[in-house]
C-alpha cells in the first residue's frame, strides 16, 4: 500500500517535536474481502415464503431451490424457518425451480414482505438498503436475480433522474488493472504532501457523541485498508484513533470541541467545518442524553447538557478572516492539508473560489439533503440547495476562474452508491465524502432516531455503553471494507464501459449523462 | 434590553391513542415465549407497554401504534415471527397536501411545544409542488452581510399590519400626528376562521384565548360575538371581527377596543372601510379576498386603491379556486408583490396570505414570496388531534372527539404549536442570516426556486425540461 507520508525519518523533519515523540505505531489493516454476516438473527427479506399445514415434508422445495431458501435438516421432522432473504421472489416464477409451482401439495405461497414498505424512505428505499447490506456482507453487488434497484432512489429528482449514456461498445478494451481510481488531494504544489487516496471517496465527519467509539474505529480501520481517510467530526480526537493517525482528518468546527494543538499536529488533513448539509446555517446538535461522561470529558463540556455549536464561526466574517484561520493551522501543522467544508447556498461558487484564494487544498461541499446527525426537521429539507446543483455550479466557476486544477473539489450530501459517486464526478467533483452508506453497512435502517435518548437502537449512533456493544469493531471494519470493495468494482465497471483509464477522465463529463426529465438534445461545447 | 418574545409551554399529552407510522402487526403463531422482544430487543420498551395497554384497553378500536420503526425486534425474534408494516390508519390520514407526516409532526409539536429534531438526514422527495419547489438560502461563512454577531435570541419575528408611510413630511406641525395606525404583533401569524367545511366544532373561544396568550390576533366572525364564558375585555385587543357584506358593525364600544377588523370584499369595500374608520380612526381595516379566478386582479386593484391591508385566501390546499388550472398561493403572492413593487406602492399595503399554510417553513416561504404575514386555520385544529377526515358535518361522529375537548387542553395544545412554529421560524431565519422578519418580505434573493435551479444547472447540459 502506498504510504503517502514516506519513511519515519522524513516525518521527523516535518512533524513537530512533541507529535513525533508521542506518535504511536500505525496499524495496517489488510484490504481483504471476507464474508461478514449480519449481526441480527433474522435478515429483512423482500419476499416471504409461507408454508401451510398441507405440507407433507416431501422435501421437494429443498431440492428445487438453488438459493437455499428451504432447509430440512437430517433427522428433523419439520423445516427450518425459511431463509427468505435468499429468495429472489417473483423473478423465479418463470424458471423451473420455482418452489411454489413445484410443490405437489400447493402448500407454499409467495408474498411481498410488508416490511419492504416500512423500511427506508424515498432517498434510501428498501431495495437500496437491502442491496447495501448484501454488499457489506459479500463485498460484491447483489446478483441481478434479486432485482434490487440500488443505483437510484425514488426521490424523483437529482441523481435519481440522471443516467449514464454508456456506449454500446467501449471505445477501448481495458482490463481492471489498467483502471486507476485514485485521486490527489493536494493540487496546489505548495510543498505540502501530495496525498493520494486509492479511491475517490473518504469517510464523512461523525463525532464521538453522535456515533459510538466502535463505529468511529470501524470507519477508521476501513479507511486504513483502502488507503483513504475518515473524519473525526467535531467531537474531538479520540486517543483510540491514534494508531490510525495517518488516515484521519480532524475537524475544527464552530464548537471547537476537543480541538487542541496536539490533535491538529497529529492529522495529515485538518477540516474547517463552516456548515453542514444536515442543517445548513445551523451549528452542530448533540442532545443532552447523548452527552455521557465520556463524551463530556472528550468535549470538555458539562455532562448531560445539550451541546449546540454556534453558527457561524464568530471569528470569520470575510475571506481574510478565513485565511487567518487557515494560516493558523498551517503554522501549527506544517504537513497538514486543509479542507474547507461548506454547505450549498446560492453563492456557493463564490465561497469556493474565496476559500481557494485563502489557501485551502480541498473544497468540500455538503449538499442540503445530506447528513447523519441530529437536525431540526425544518432545516433538513428547506435550507440550501441539493448537491446535484452545487457541483456543476462550483466546478464551472472554478474553471472559469482558471483555478480548477489547483484545488480538489469534494462533494457530499446524499451520496449513496457507486453510481452516485460516478455521477458526482461526471458533474464536476473530484471525489466524494460518504457517511450514511457506511452506517447502513453497519446495519442502519434509517429510522431517524439517532438524536435523542440513548440514541440509535441499532447500536451505531449511540454513546450508551450497553447499546454500543452491539457493534464489534472487527465486524464493522469488515462490513465497510466489503462495501468499499463492491463500490470499487462497480466504479471500475463504469469506467471500463466508457473506456477510461482513470477516474479523473470522468470529471466534468456531463456529456456522458442524461436526465430523464429533459430532451437531452444539447450538443457538447468544444 | 428589550423584553424577549417568549411563549411559555408545558407538555399537553394526547387524549387519544397515538396513530404512529409503524406497527409490528404480523405476529405469527409459534411464538417461543422467549421474551426477547419484550426484554431485550426493544430499547423503547414498546412491547411491554403494549401488553399493559391492551390489558387496560378502554376503547376496542384503539390500537397501539407507538413503534419507532427500528426493526430490532423483527430481526432479533428467536423464531422470526415478527413483521413490520406501515400503519394503514396512518397512511389514510389527511390528503395529498396535508400529508400524514404533516399531521404527525403537528401533533408532536402541539404535545411538546418543541422543535422537531431527528437524525439520519432528509429522506423525502427531491422537490415537489407548491412550497416544496423552493429552498431558503443560508448565510455562508464569509458573507459580511450577515446581521452582526448576534445569536438567535436577537432575531425579531415582529411584523406591522397597516400602512407604512414612505416618508415623513415635516413641513407642517401635524406631520407626526397623522400617521396611519399600525398594529404590531410578535409573530407573522394570525388565526383565521376555519373554512366552512371544517367549521365544526366551534373553536372560536379557544383560538381567541390562545391569541391573547401568544400576543397574536384571532379573526372572529362578528355574528358569534359575544363569546360565552370569557373575559372579553382582556381578549378584545387580540380579536379582529370579520364582517361580511350583510353583517352590521358590532357596538362601537366593543369595536373601539379591537385593533384590527376584517371585511368581506365587495364593490363598495372602500366605502365600508371609510365608515369603520370614521367610527374608530385607530383601527386597521383588512379586506378579505378569496383567490378565485378574479381574485388576483382584484387583490392588485384593491392594493392600488386606498386599502391598507388585504387578506388573500386560497383554498385549504393553497390553490386558486374556480379555475381549470389553479395557481398556487406562492406564485400568486409573487405576482401581487412584484406588481406592487413595480408600481412603487408596496409599502402602502400589508398583505396577509392564507390557505395552504401547513408548516412553519410555509410561513417563511410565503413571506419570501411577498406576504407580510400569514393566516392559519387548520394547523390549529390538527393540534387538537384532528385526523383531517374532512367530515365535519352535523350529525356525523368526529373520530377525534373534538366536541369534547376542554378549554385548558385546547389552549395548551395550540399554544405549544405556536411556540414550536416560532422556534422553527427563528431557526430558519438564523440560517438565512436575517435578524428581522420584516426584511424577509419579498426577499427572493434569500430563496432558490426549483425551476430556476433546474434551468441554470441542467438546462445547459440536457436541453429543455419536459412538462410533467
Amino acid at each position: 500500500m502506498a504510504n503517502f507520508l514516506g519513511k519515519e525519518n522524513r516525518l521527523k523533519e516535518i512533524l513537530p517535536g512533541n507529535t513525533f515523540k508521542t506518535r504511536v505505531a500505525q496499524i495496517q489493516i489488510e484490504r481483504t474481502v471476507r464474508p461478514s454476516l449480519p449481526r441480527f438473527r433474522n435478515e429483512i427479506a423482500k419476499w416471504i415464503v409461507h408454508r401451510n399445514s398441507d405440507c407433507i415434508q416431501c422435501g421437494n422445495c429443498v431440492k428445487v431451490c438453488p438459493y437455499g431458501v428451504h432447509t430440512l435438516k437430517t433427522g428433523y421432522k419439520f423445516f427450518m424457518t425459511a431463509r427468505n432473504h435468499l429468495c429472489i421472489g417473483l423473478t423465479c416464477e418463470k424458471t423451473d425451480h420455482y418452489c411454489v409451482a413445484q410443490c405437489p401439495q400447493q402448500a407454499l405461497r409467495l408474498v411481498e414482505s410488508p416490511a419492504v414498505q416500512a423500511l427506508g424512505d424515498a432517498r434510501w428505499p428498501a431495495d437500496m438498503i437491502l442491496a447495501t447490506w448484501k454488499m457489506a456482507r459479500t463485498g460484491e453487488v447483489p446478483s441481478e436475480n434479486f432485482g434490487y434497484e440500488y443505483n437510484c432512489g425514488n426521490t424523483g429528482g437529482g441523481f435519481d433522474r440522471l443516467r449514464f449514456k454508456f456506449p454500446e461498445k467501449p471505445p477501448a478494451e481495458l482490463s481492471d488493472d489498467e483502471i486507476d481510481l485514485s485521486i490527489e488531494l493536494n493540487r496546489r504544489n505548495d510543498g505540502r504532501p501530495r496525498i493520494k487516496i486509492d479511491v475517490p471517496w473518504y469517510g464523512g465527519g461523525m463525532s464521538f457523541g453522535s456515533v459510538s467509539n466502535a463505529t468511529q474505529l470501524a470507519k477508521a480501520r476501513a479507511a486504513v485498508a483502502w488507503n483513504t481517510f475518515t473524519c473525526t467530526g467535531e467531537g474531538g480526537y479520540m486517543e483510540r484513533l491514534r494508531p490510525y493517525d495517518d488516515h484521519i482528518i480532524t475537524q475544527v468546527a464552530t464548537g471547537l470541541f476537543g480541538v487542541r494543538e496536539e490533535t491538529i499536529q497529529r492529522a495529515p488533513i485538518v477540516e474547517f467545518k463552516y456548515a453542514q448539509g444536515a442543517k445548513p446555517g445551523l451549528g452542530g446538535h448533540l442532545l443532552g442524553d447523548k452527552n455521557t461522561p465520556d463524551v463530556a470529558r472528550m468535549r470538555e463540556a458539562v455532562l448531560g447538557i445539550s451541546l449546540f455549536s454556534p453558527f457561524p464561526f464568530h471569528s470569520v466574517y470575510s475571506i481574510e478572516d478565513h485565511k487567518k484561520h487557515l494560516d493558523w493551522i498551517k503554522h501549527i501543522n506544517r504537513r497538514a492539508l486543509l479542507s474547507t467544508k461548506v454547505s450549498t447556498p446560492t453563492d456557493v461558487d463564490m465561497v469556493a473560489v474565496g476559500s481557494y484564494s485563502a489557501g485551502t487544498h480541498i473544497v468540500h461541499l455538503d449538499g442540503g439533503y445530506g447528513g447523519t446527525g441530529a437536525a431540526p426537521d425544518i432545516a433538513k429539507k428547506n435550507i440550501a440547495m441539493p448537491i446535484e446543483y452545487a457541483i456543476p455550479k462550483v466546478h464551472g466557476f472554478l474553471d472559469a476562474e482558471g483555478v480548477r486544477d489547483n484545488v480538489t473539489l469534494i462533494a457530499s450530501g446524499g451520496i449513496r452508491s457507486a453510481h452516485d459517486i460516478a455521477k458526482s464526478i461526471a458533474l464536476g467533483a473530484d471525489g466524494v465524502v460518504v457517511g450514511t452508506a457506511e452506517l447502513v453497512a453497519l446495519g442502519c435502517v434509517r429510522c431517524g432516531k439517532c438524536e435523542s435518548g440513548r440514541g440509535c437502537p441499532r447500536g451505531i449512533a449511540t454513546t450508551d455503553s450497553e447499546l454500543s456493544e452491539k457493534i464489534n469493531i472487527e465486524w464493522g471494519t469488515q462490513r465497510i471494507i466489503n462495501l468499499y470493495n463492491a463500490w470499487y468494482n462497480e466504479l471500475k465497471k463504469i469506467l471500463k464501459r466508457f473506456g477510461m483509464r482513470s477516474i479523473g477522465e470522468l470529471r466534468g463529463r456531463t456529456d456522458l449523462l442524461m436526465h430523464l426529465d429533459y430532451s437531452n438534445d444539447v450538443e457538447r461545447q468544444a | 434590553m428589550p423584553e424577549k418574545y417568549h411563549i411559555k409551554t408545558s407538555p399537553v399529552p394526547p387524549r387519544l391513542p397515538r396513530i404512529g407510522k409503524y406497527g409490528v402487526v404480523d405476529w405469527r403463531e409459534d411464538c417461543a415465549g422467549c421474551h426477547n422482544c419484550v426484554k431485550r430487543a426493544c430499547i423503547y420498551d414498546r412491547h411491554r407497554q403494549e401488553m399493559e395497554y391492551i390489558r387496560n384497553l378502554s376503547d376496542v378500536n384503539a390500537l397501539f401504534f407507538d413503534c419507532m420503526g427500528c426493526f430490532s425486534c423483527v430481526q432479533d425474534c428467536t423464531k422470526n415471527l415478527l413483521g413490520m408494516s406501515i400503519n394503514p390508519v396512518y397512511e389514510r390520514l389527511g390528503n395529498e397536501y396535508w400529508t400524514p407526516d404533516i399531521i404527525r409532526t403537528t401533533w408532536l409539536q402541539a404535545e411538546t411545544g418543541k422543535i422537531p429534531v431527528s437524525g439520519a438526514g432528509y429522506g423525502g422527495p427531491f422537490s415537489g409542488a407548491g412550497f416544496d419547489s423552493m429552498w431558503t438560502d443560508m448565510s455562508e461563512i464569509v458573507r459580511p452581510t450577515r446581521d452582526g454577531i448576534h445569536g438567535r435570541e436577537y432575531i425579531s419575528t415582529s411584523v406591522d399590519i397597516g400602512r407604512k408611510v414612505s416618508y415623513l413630511d415635516f413641513s407642517s406641525d401635524a406631520c407626526c400626528n397623522n400617521l396611519p395606525p399600525l398594529v404590531t404583533i410578535p409573530l407573522p401569524v394570525i388565526f383565521d376562521m376555519n373554512p366552512t367545511k371544517f367549521a365544526l366544532p366551534d373553536l372560536t373561544n379557544i383560538k381567541a384565548a390562545v391569541a391573547a396568550r401568544t400576543g397574536l390576533i384571532s379573526i372572529v366572525d362578528s355574528r358569534k360575538w359575544p363569546l360565552p364564558g370569557i373575559d372579553f375585555e382582556q381578549l378584545l385587543p387580540h380579536i379582529a371581527f370579520y364582517l361580511d357584506e350583510n353583517t352590521p358593525l358590532p357596538s362601537h364600544d366593543v369595536l373601539k377596543k379591537t385593533r384590527l377588523v376584517e371585511i368581506q370584499d365587495s364593490p363598495d369595500a372602500g366605502d365600508r372601510v371609510k365608515k369603520i374608520k370614521d367610527i374608530c380612526p385607530d383601527i386597521v381595516a383588512v379586506v378579505r379576498i378569496e383567490l378565485n379566478k378574479n381574485g388576483l386582479d382584484r387583490a392588485i386593484e384593491l392594493a392600488c386603491c386606498d386599502i391598507e391591508v388585504i387578506h388573500i385566501i386560497a383554498d385549504s390546499n393553497g390553490n386558486e379556486t374556480g379555475t381549470e388550472h389553479p395557481r398556487f398561493i406562492k406564485d400568486m403572492l409573487r405576482t401581487i408583490h412584484t406588481s406592487l413593487v413595480e408600481d412603487g406602492i408596496r409599502d402602502n399595503i400589508t398583505i396577509i396570505a392564507g390557505g395552504g399554510i401547513a408548516l412553519p417553513e410555509h410561513v417563511a416561504k410565503s413571506i419570501i414570496c411577498g406576504a407580510d404575514l400569514v393566516s392559519i386555520d387548520l394547523p390549529l385544529m390538527i393540534a387538537l388531534e384532528c385526523f383531517f377526515c374532512s367530515r365535519c358535518e352535523p350529525g356525523l361522529a368526529c373520530p377525534a372527539k373534538l366536541e369534547n375537548i376542554d378549554f385548558d387542553y385546547g389552549t395548551g395544545r395550540m399554544t405549544n404549536l405556536i411556540a414550536a412554529w416560532h422556534g422553527q421560524l427563528i431557526e430558519v431565519m438564523g440560517a438565512m442570516g436575517m435578524r428581522e422578519i420584516r426584511r424577509l418580505r419579498g426577499e427572493t434573493g434569500r430563496a432558490m426556486f426549483f425551476e430556476e435551479l433546474e434551468e441554470e444547472t441542467f438546462g445547459k447540459f440536457f436541453g429543455k425540461r419536459k412538462q410533467a
